[in-house]
Parts: C-alpha cells; sequence; structure tokens
C-alpha cells in the first residue's frame, strides 16, 4: 500500500562542514521521535522504583521542611514579606529545582544515549529536548506540594499566578543554553560532568531560595543579577506572593539578557558540535 | 543520473587517534585547562621560558579514503571487506550518523538504516512499548508502526510476552523481537550492517527469507556481512574495501574471489591495526613440536599461540572463531564465557597458546578470526582470518576416506565414541 501513495523525492547531499540549512525544518519532521523519547524517559522513571513518583514530591517537600525549620527558625532570617516563610521558599524552590534537574539530566543526555547516537540519525537536539519533559513533569507533581500549603496556611495568591507558565518557561530556557553548552562538553571532556553537580549545590545557596533577594544590599543588587536563576526565582516568587514581593527590574532584565547569551552560547555550541558526536560518545 | 540513489565522490573520512588518552573515553577537560594555562605562562615568560615542545600525541587514521560508486534504484550491493577495512565507517557515513570529512555523498530518497538489531530498547518496558520506541528510532512514523504492529509481533513469535518487560526475556527472545522491527522496516534505501548474525539456525532462515523478500520488492540494499553464503543469495553486485579505499567493485563472484585472494596475499603482514584496550598483536597455528606451522592434523589439539598487549582493564575476554573457506563460522571460543578466564590485569605484551580440542575438521581451508573484548559486550580489537591455515585430509581412524569441505556435509568429521552394534530386534508380535 506504501508503494501507492506518491513518493517523495528526497534528495540529501552529504558534505564536510556541510550547514544544514533544513536542521529546524527536520527537527519538527522527527516531533514523534521526541515525544517517543520523552515518554520512555517518563515511563522507566515512574516504573523503575516504587518511589519513583513519590521522588519528586519528597526531595522538594523535605527540602522546602529543611530551609524552613534551619533559616526560618533556628537562623531567625529576617521575615521581608507578610507570605509565610514556607510558601516564601517553596516558591523559590520549584524554579530552583527545575533548573537543577533540567542542568543535570539535559548535560548527561547526550552521554547516556550514546547508543542511539552511535547508531542512527537523528537532528542531536531531539535528545536534551525530549529530556526536558521529565524535569517538567516532576515540577508538575511539586506544584501539588504548593497548593497543599496554600490550603495549610490558607494563603490566596493574586492575580500574577496566572503568569506562572510564562516563569516556568523562562526557567526552562534559563536552564536550557548552560545545559546544551555543558551537554557539548560533557562528551568531549567526560570529566566535565563532576562539575556540573557541584555548581548545582553551590547554586542552591548563591540563587536567592532560602531567602528573599530583596535582602541583598541595594548597591549589589544589579550584579546579583548577574545570576540569571535570580530573575527567574524573582518572577516565581511574584507571581505567588504577588505584590509583597516586587520585582526588581533592572536586575530581571540583565538576567533576561545573561539567559538570551547563554542560550545562544548553548545552542551555537551544540550545533557546531552535534556532527562530531558519534565519533566521540 | 535519472535512477542513480547513491553517489560517492570522493568520500573520506579521517579519525585522530589519540594514543595517550587510549584508556578514557573522550578528552579530560583538567588536560584542556592545564594546557591552555600552560600555552598562557609559556606567553607570558616569553621566548625565553622553558618551551615544552606540545608534542602532538595524535594521529590521523583515514577509515575511508578516496570512495567512488555509484548505486542505482533497486541494486542490492554487499559491502566485503576485513575487520577495520572501513566498511561500517561508510554505512555510518551513508545513514548521516557521522560527517565525511572529504568528499561528498548525494543520496535521493529515504535511507534507513540497521547498524544494530534493538537500538535503544529499554529493558523496564515491555515488549509492545519497545516496538514502537525502536520503530520510531528507526524512523518509522506511529503511523507505519500501527499497521505494522501485528506482523511484527507475528513474526517474532513473543505474542505471549508482549506485554512483559524485555529484562524479563531470554536472549533469543529478545533478540527475535529486535529483528522483527529491523525486518519491517519501510525505506527506499535499506542499509544493513551484519544483523544476521542472530538467533538459532531456523531464526537465521527465517530473517534470511525476509531479507529477500526486501531485496525483490524493489528497494535498493547496501549489505554489509562476514557470511558470503547470504551475499551470494541477497546480493549481485559487491564493493570490497581494503584499508578504507575501493579495491574491486562488482559481480558477487569475482569480488568474493577477489577478496579471498587479498586475504591470502596480505596474510603475511598486514597491519592489524589495534584496540582501545587490549592489542592482538601477532598469532600463529602450532604443531605438536610448538614451532609455526601452516598445516593442521585432524585428531590433534588446535593449538594457537597469541602475543597481544593490554592495559590492564579487568574483564577482557580473548575470542576465536573458525571458519571454513565459505567464511562460515565453524566454531567458537571466549575466554571469559566458556572458560571464565580474563587477560591480565598488569598492563603489559603477553603471550599465551590456546589449546583446543581435537577436531577431526574436513579437509579444506580455513582462517581464525581472533577478537580481544570487553566481557564479550564490546568489541575491542577483532583480526579476522589472523591465522589460516590447510587441512590436507581428514581420514578419522586412518580409515581410506578423505573426508573434505567440498562434500557439503559440513566441517566436522563425527566419530564413534563407543562401537556400533546392530542387535537383531524380534519381529513384534500382533
Amino acid at each position: 500500500m506504501s508503494s501507492a501513495e506518491p513518493k517523495p523525492q528526497i534528495h540529501l547531499v552529504l558534505e564536510p562542514g556541510r550547514a544544514d540549512r533544513e536542521y529546524w525544518r527536520e527537527l519538527l519532521r522527527y516531533h514523534e521521535l521526541f515525544s517517543i523519547l520523552a515518554w520512555r524517559d517518563v515511563a522507566v522513571r515512574y516504573k523503575q522504583t516504587v518511589i519513583g513518583a513519590s521522588w519528586a514530591f519528597v526531595r522538594p517537600f523535605l527540602t522546602m521542611v529543611v530551609f524552613t525549620v534551619l533559616f526560618g527558625h533556628l537562623a531567625k532570617l529576617a521575615q521581608t514579606t507578610g507570605a509565610p516563610y514556607a510558601i516564601l521558599v517553596f516558591a523559590g524552590l520549584l524554579p530552583w529545582t527545575l533548573f537543577a534537574s533540567v542542568m543535570g539530566d539535559v548535560s548527561t543526555s547526550v552521554v547516556s544515549n550514546g547508543n542511539l547516537i552511535a547508531r542512527v540519525y537523528f537532528p542531536r537536539l531531539i535528545v536534551p529536548l525530549s529530556t526536558v519533559v521529565v524535569a517538567l513533569i516532576d515540577f508538575a507533581v511539586s506544584l501539588v506540594i504548593l497548593v497543599g500549603l496554600m490550603v495549610w496556611y490558607l494563603y490566596v495568591p493574586g492575580w500574577q499566578i496566572l503568569l506562572l507558565p510564562v516563569f516556568v518557561l523562562l526557567a526552562l530556557l534559563t536552564a536550557l543554553g548552560p545545559a546544551l553548552w555543558a551537554a557539548s562538553m560533557i562528551v568531549k571532556y567526560r570529566d566535565f560532568r563532576f562539575i556540573i553537580p557541584f555548581a548545582m549545590q553551590f547554586g542552591l545557596y548563591v540563587s536567592p531560595v532560602g531567602f528573599s533577594s530583596s535582602v541583598v544590599p541595594e548597591k549589589w543588587r544589579l550584579l546579583y543579577s548577574l545570576n540569571p536563576v535570580v530573575g527567574v526565582i524573582d518572577g516565581f516568587r511574584w507571581c505567588i506572593i504577588g505584590g509583597d514581593s516586587p520585582i526588581y527590574w533592572p536586575g530581571f532584565v540583565l538576567s533576561l539578557a545573561v539567559m538570551v547569551f547563554f542560550l545562544w552560547l548553548g545552542i551555537h555550541t551544540f550545533r557546531r558540535t552535534e556532527r562530531s558526536f558519534a565519533d566521540m560518545v | 543520473m535519472t535512477n542513480t540513489v547513491i553517489h560517492s565522490q570522493g568520500l573520506g573520512k579521517k579519525y585522530l587517534i589519540d594514543s595517550a588518552h587510549a584508556h578514557v573515553e573522550g578528552e579530560l577537560f583538567v588536560d584542556l585547562l592545564w594546557n591552555r594555562a600552560r600555552s598562557i605562562g609559556r606567553r607570558l615568560m616569553g621566548a625565553g621560558g622553558p618551551v615544552n615542545a606540545p608534542a602532538s600525541r595524535k594521529t590521523d587514521f583515514w577509515a575511508l579514503r578516496d570512495v567512488n560508486f555509484e548505486i542505482k534504484a533497486g541494486e542490492l550491493v554487499s559491502i566485503v571487506g576485513h575487520n577495520g577495512a572501513g566498511k561500517t565507517t561508510l554505512l555510518k557515513v551513508l545513514s548521516r550518523i557521522t560527517e565525511p570529512t572529504e568528499g561528498r555523498i548525494e543520496i535521493f530518497g529515504r535511507v534507513n538504516s540497521l547498524l544494530e538489531v534493538g537500538t535503544g530498547f529499554h529493558p523496564e518496558l515491555t515488549g509492545r512499548e519497545n516496538v514502537f520506541l525502536n520503530g520510531s528510532i528507526l524512523g518509522m512514523t506511529r503511523a507505519e508502526m500501527r499497521r505494522r504492529f501485528d506482523e511484527i509481533v507475528a513474526f517474532s513469535g513473543v505474542e505471549k510476552f508482549i506485554d512483559t518487560p524485555v529484562k524479563r526475556y531470554s536472549t533469543g527472545m529478545y533478540v527475535r523481537l529486535a529483528f522483527a522491527v529491523a525486518a519491517h522496516i519501510e525505506a527506499e534505501i535499506l542499509v544493513v550492517d551484519e544483523v544476521l548474525a542472530v538467533g538459532d539456525a531456523e531464526f537465521q532462515e527465517k530473517c534470511l527469507n525476509r531479507m529477500s523478500e526486501v531485496a525483490n520488492s524493489g528497494r535498493t540494499v547496501l549489505f554489509v556481512s562476514h557470511n558470503f553464503a547470504a551475499i551470494t543469495a541477497l546480493t549481485n553486485r559487491s564493493i570490497v574495501l581494503r584499508n578504507g579505499r575501493v579495491t574491486f567493485d562488482g559481480p558477487v563472484d569475482a569480488a568474493i574471489a577477489h577478496y579471498t585472494a587479498s586475504l591470502a596475499r596480505v596474510e603475511q603482514r598486514r597491519d592489524w591495526g589495534r584496540g582501545e584496550n587490549a592489542s592482538l598483536l601477532s598469532a600463529s597455528l602450532l604443531d605438536q613440536h610448538g614451532n609455526p606451522t601452516d598445516r593442521y592434523t585432524p585428531g590433534t589439539p588446535l593449538r594457537v599461540k597469541v602475543a597481544f598487549q593490554t592495559s590492564g582493564l579487568p574483564g577482557m575476554s580473548l575470542d576465536v572463531v573458525l571458519r571454513d573457506n565459505h567464511n562460515v563460522a565453524v566454531g567458537h571460543y571466549t575466554s571469559a564465557n566458556l572458560s571464565r578466564i580474563s587477560l591480565p590485569t598488569e598492563p603489559g605484551r603477553y603471550e599465551c597458546v590456546l589449546s583446543l580440542d581435537r577436531f577431526w575438521l574436513a579437509a579444506g581451508e580455513y582462517g581464525i578470526d581472533l577478537l580481544t573484548s570487553v566481557t564479550n559486550i564490546m568489541d575491542d580489537h577483532g583480526v579476522d582470518s589472523a591465522v589460516r591455515f590447510v587441512v590436507d585430509t581428514c581420514s578419522p581412524d586412518g580409515v581410506p576416506f578423505n573426508f573434505s569441505q567440498d562434500l557439503g556435509y559440513g566441517n566436522l568429521a563425527m566419530r564413534l565414541t563407543e562401537p556400533l552394534v546392530f542387535k537383531p530386534v524380534p519381529p513384534s508380535g500382533g
């Protein structure tokens, strides 16, 4: 029956260094592979372990408890907003966890899918992009905790909460840039992968997760916003807590600019190196 | 030009072999930083500083060089050559997995490549899920997969277990399912690498039949195999590669003759290349006094002396495949699995004598392929026909009969282990 279909004449030229003009269109053509790889990662994650599903729950929840007890009660960090500290922390923890898991998963995705890359052709961007889906689903699970917290504290968010999806997208793009860059680096320099977990651990304390970025002295604030995660977390807090946690606009714009730069760097590096992935994985 | 589907002009593929890091995957970021720091330091200190010539330990290796050929629609072409001749690299370039270093290839049509069966199979997923996953990875659309699903499952013969995770499958079932998907790939140009060497004889025959079905349906097929019988049965044109260059391109029979002759010619001192962890250096057949020979006397231990160099990676196996003059495998030995012996973990050069069974091998020519592998999972260094030898006569117990390969009854003369006695059976009453 397939012979009855009109044959689309595909003409391919393989040459060294040939910039694939059709790359992005081809990426779209491979959307089925994208969804099936994403589905595989999700299915495997939630099939494998008994705590698979609950893992997404337990991790952010426990971190939130630790932060609340340690910093909120013992260290008595200044209560700068009207919202309960647990919600303040969680509103920072949500985007941070999303950022960190995208960084972790995407940066190792090319190497861990090495067998595919060495044996089949497809636009390589499919692999890191499909990895993002798992992180997104974990994120959705953690959102449930947030709702639970709001009910517990009888906290009603403002209209800003409707803008949350925008900031979710922002968090993804912020993570994707450095993650794609790291993914390309790890293919060539295997020891690079040890740097990522360390950087993430470090980043948790540098980023305004356990505190509001408003505690940073005014003169340092712009410099502080060079960390693109600052913009993302501020955005999340603003969505969830609203006017109590206003966005510091100059910093936000700076964070955005840094994000765009890293995204460009990531995609550029990835595209430049992906053609030799198969020779190195 | 109208019905040309693949046109390769001056194709070349170069790899960099880094001898310093032959033991690790990829390079080390630490080294990059160190080298950068050193070069900055050198620049700061100026010309007077210690000039350590940056010893470039990388060497070029051309896996393919100046490869030209043209394939027309519907042609069935096999690619022949010993390990390291560039067959797999050619397939990888054709299927866009890796980029050529020079030259250019034009392809008209959709290419699907099977470089391995079961690419992307995940042990945790069920057979059904893996069929869809694998099909999708091999370039099928979901609609195509749905249409062919029942056919695939029926072909594999694992209907009963299709909703069981494949980690519970036996190796045979796993391979059957994987091949079933592969066998139902739709493409105008099909590129196949040695996937027939799986499963039992019955399944292999099924696969061969399926392959010839595909071949006869008007599709273009490029096929790499060591199995001359399969090549002769499936294809009518052969491209012979040697050291990355095309040395012959023409009818299959002539190509096989050319290939066999070239094997004999290069036997003396062809470059064996090397492996990543354990490299084979030399090998020879030994007679009963321990001297190298090219004759084997049936009924005596088959003794092969092998020299190799290892990086000391634990779990390395030394494997042997004995092949007859049609390149059909006769027997196999693998030190890791068949005798639980791994190569030494102390790096260095070693020598050993594999003293194998007493075989009653049929008269004719034989070749021994040697291979080092990482726990039989990943091939490390393979040398086809590392040793070639001849059996002049095979006459067990001095009978006046020469059992030879040409008879077509296989390669082993079978012998009795206890006297053959014919007992009269009384006619049964009734």
